[in-house]
């Protein structure tokens, strides 16, 4: 008690500036909370959230179906425990294989399951992290080619990778959508119609894998050269000096960023709702257009905020793990 | 090595790296070929070749607001779209909606970046909670779903114009825009512009007078002020603000927002404002703790430590992120799509559907868009390049 009342007279009545913040502030909050507040305890219609909460997760994939779904995610989440043993548990390096092979053998496994069910009818929060994953895999390997292509002493492949960099992050995300959702249907046979989602995993991993090597390339040129002349001197390749010397250190003096990036792309999955995919915003659309869901914009709409906000917060919080498992500022 | 050691040439290091550039080069020519004859082969295939003749023809639809500057009777006029305009015209239109909205928000969210990111920083800790909530809150969810929360959400559900109230200084929300008040011309224009041409002449005079005790900003602006006051009570103001008022079925006078404006608007301007909040506040606390303990030293107040010792610091180092977030506002304005705002993206979504052009406007789109990025970043680096050079680094 008496420690709140020092940090409230430190923080709030200091002095007279200060004393006029704090009621400035204080009314501020008051003006804004109060409607929504008396709102949201009063007239808010909070049950639409438990009656549209399965669509909401999978969007139109076939109920009976759904098992596939819920298989695939249990799949995913013992690989993750897996994962986070091997880090808490240093001492068993066998660990570390077993949980690298559970996840090939997870996503294989939860690929073939899921496809069962034609791609058209993905939709929810099961297509936000679809599309999140997907397009985030696809980016990183084609932003370590394009981050090494930029910083190579060839001028063509310089110059190419420079391009294909600056003109990505020269342009708004929508419009390369819109020009993959396009140029797809071209380069595969007619009578195969590409599914949408598949069109907007290209986009996006064209999209994001310029904006990571743009952080991989601060992260190569951060590397000391001392680096480079170290393996060479112990006679590692070319090859292995990258492999095993340069990009390790490179990508781990990133992660920050990477993390950053990638929840950028998770949040960016949303603007499929322009080419009309059902993701979790997509899908809250169809549902507000339904008659017997009408005037529950508020209700859904801060749900999904609420969604968001928690999946960003597990993807930094799982970045802040990260970086203190590899040593990030210590080594 | 001398001339006449022979280095096997699978193992010289130069005709190696000229042989990948020489594959490299083969290898994206042919993508690039290969990418651009199956798309061309396609379409033609498909009915639909590229062309980018379209342009002239008759666009034949409306564009809900937004104007262009147009050659009619040997003078120029800016008037709004018709739908006897070329598709060219459109995309005009679309360009300068993009450009409206781009250059408010940047304004605005700028200027309210810089006070939430001093506010994370306050000694006053409610201040403090306040804006670190707003910051993680809107940074961590997505800008569409902020833009559809104030377009559908907030924005259609606000009463209509029979049951709207005025706020303060005149101005009126409802469900069909926002009516703000608005300066309409009144009286001639001539000597209003001479007095304020004079008051910016004498303000170039005193410049130098001023610069030799080293204030030449100072006292110029200042002779600006006194100059312009005196000059315009002497002249008159030719516009007076015009007030919307509440009529019986409309609003009448001021000046008319659409609600998609305002929605695309406030959803870029509240989500920009967070990241340059978060950038400011990098941006000072990167400023070492010795510079400010060495100002109180001195005797320097808290208020001119912070102008004079931590701010000039800390601007060098966020102008090229702040820069790099007015350039990833602009290109968000695309976002005005899903609310309906006509911004050069949806406009190429109508002219899109309408001529069957699809693929030949995204390209448009694209490269305009990257003109336009590329004239942000010069001025960035332009700028920067000149803070860098004054500070002398």
């Amino acid at each position: 008690m008496t420690r709140l009342v020092t940090w409230a007279r430190k923080n709030l009545v200091s002095g007279p500036l200060n004393t006029v913040i704090t009621v400035a502030t204080a009314a501020l909050i008051y003006l804004v909370m109060k409607p929504v507040l008396v709102w949201a305890f009063t007239t808010a219609r909070w049950d639409v959230i438990p009656r549209t909460a399965r669509i909401l997760a999978i969007g139109p994939y076939p109920p009976p179906q759904a098992w596939r779904v819920w298989l695939a995610l249990a799949l995913v989440l013992v690989c993750t425990a897996l994962t986070v043993a091997s880090f808490r548990l240093p001492a068993r390096p066998r660990l570390k294989l077993v949980a690298s092979l559970s996840w090939a053998v997870a996503l294989v496994s939860s690929a073939v399951l899921l496809l069962a069910v034609p791609m058209n009818l993905w939709g929810g929060l099961f297509l936000t992290i679809v599309l999140t994953v997907a397009s985030l895999a696809l980016a990183f390997p084609l932003s370590i080619a394009l981050a090494l292509g930029r910083t190579s002493k060839l001028p063509i492949v310089r110059i190419l990778s420079t391009f294909f960099v600056e003109l990505m992050r020269g342009v708004p995300l929508v419009s390369v959508l819109f020009l993959a959702w396009l140029m797809v249907p071209l380069f595969v046979p007619e009578n195969w119609r590409s599914p949408q989602a598949i069109r907007a995993i290209i986009g996006f991993a064209l999209f994001n894998a310029a904006y990571y090597s743009e952080y991989i390339r601060g992260g190569l040129q951060g590397v000391h050269k001392g680096q480079h002349e170290g393996a060479w001197s112990v006679g590692l390749s070319s090859f292995d000096t990258l492999t095993r010397i340069v990009l390790p250190q490179a990508i781990r003096s990133v992660i920050p960023g990477l993390v950053g990036q990638s929840i950028t792309a998770f949040k960016n999955t949303s603007l499929v709702v322009i080419i009309g995919l059902l993701d979790l915003l997509g899908i809250t659309q169809s549902i507000l257009a339904n008659p017997s869901f009408l005037g529950l914009e508020r209700e859904l709409y801060l749900f999904l905020m609420v969604i968001y906000f928690a999946f960003s917060s597990i993807m930094s919080y799982g970045g802040r793990r990260l970086e203190t498992s590899m040593g990030l500022g210590r080594r | 090595m001398t001339g006449t050691s022979r280095v096997p040439f699978w193992r010289d290091v130069k005709r190696l790296s000229a042989l990948a550039q020489v594959v490299v080069a083969l290898a994206a020519i042919g993508l690039v070929a290969f990418l651009v004859t199956t798309a061309f082969r396609q379409m033609v295939a498909r009915g639909i070749p590229f062309t980018l003749s379209f342009l002239g023809a008759e666009a034949g639809f409306t564009i809900s607001e937004g104007s262009l500057l147009a050659f009619e009777d040997g003078r120029l006029v800016w008037r709004v779209f018709q739908p006897l305009d070329t598709y060219l015209d459109a995309f005009v239109v679309g360009l300068v909606n993009t450009l409206r909205v781009a250059v408010i928000g940047i304004v605005i969210a700028t200027v309210m970046g810089v006070l939430i990111g001093v506010g994370r920083l306050s000694s006053n800790g409610l201040l403090r909670g306040m804006t670190f909530v707003y910051v993680e809150a809107v940074r961590n969810t997505p800008l569409l779903l902020q833009m559809f929360f104030w377009y559908f959400a907030v924005f259609l559900n606000l009463p209509g114009a029979r049951e709207a109230s005025a706020w303060y200084g005149g101005l009126i929300v409802t469900n069909q825009g926002a009516f703000i008040p608005w300066p309409t011309p009144v009286g001639a224009y001539g000597p209003f512009l001479l007095a304020l041409l004079a008051a910016v002449a004498l303000a170039g005079a005193a410049y130098p007078v001023g610069r030799r005790r080293a204030q030449g900003a100072r006292f110029a602006v200042s002779t600006f002020v006194v100059a312009a006051v005196a000059g315009v009570a002497i002249s008159g103001v030719p516009f007076a603000l015009s007030y919307p008022e509440l009529g019986r079925f409309r609003i009448t006078g001021g000046a008319t927002l659409s609600p998609e404006f305002v929605a695309v608007l406030l959803a870029l301007v509240i989500y920009t404002a967070a990241f340059i909040a978060e950038v400011i506040r990098g941006g000072i606390q990167s400023i070492p703790t010795g510079q400010a303990e060495a100002a109180k030293s001195l005797g320097l107040t808290e208020s001119q430590t912070m102008r004079l010792v931590i701010l000039p610091q800390a601007v060098r180092i966020v102008i090229p992120p702040i820069g790099n977030l007015h350039l990833s506002l602009m290109k968000n304005t695309s976002l005005a799509v899903a609310v309906g705002y006509p911004d050069l993206f949806n406009v190429y979504r109508t002219i899109g559907n309408q001529s069957g052009r699809s693929l030949e406007g995204v390209v448009i789109v694209m490269i305009v868009y990257l003109v336009l990025s590329l004239l942000i970043s010069g001025a960035i680096n332009a700028y920067n390049r000149r803070v860098l050079s004054s500070w002398g680094s």
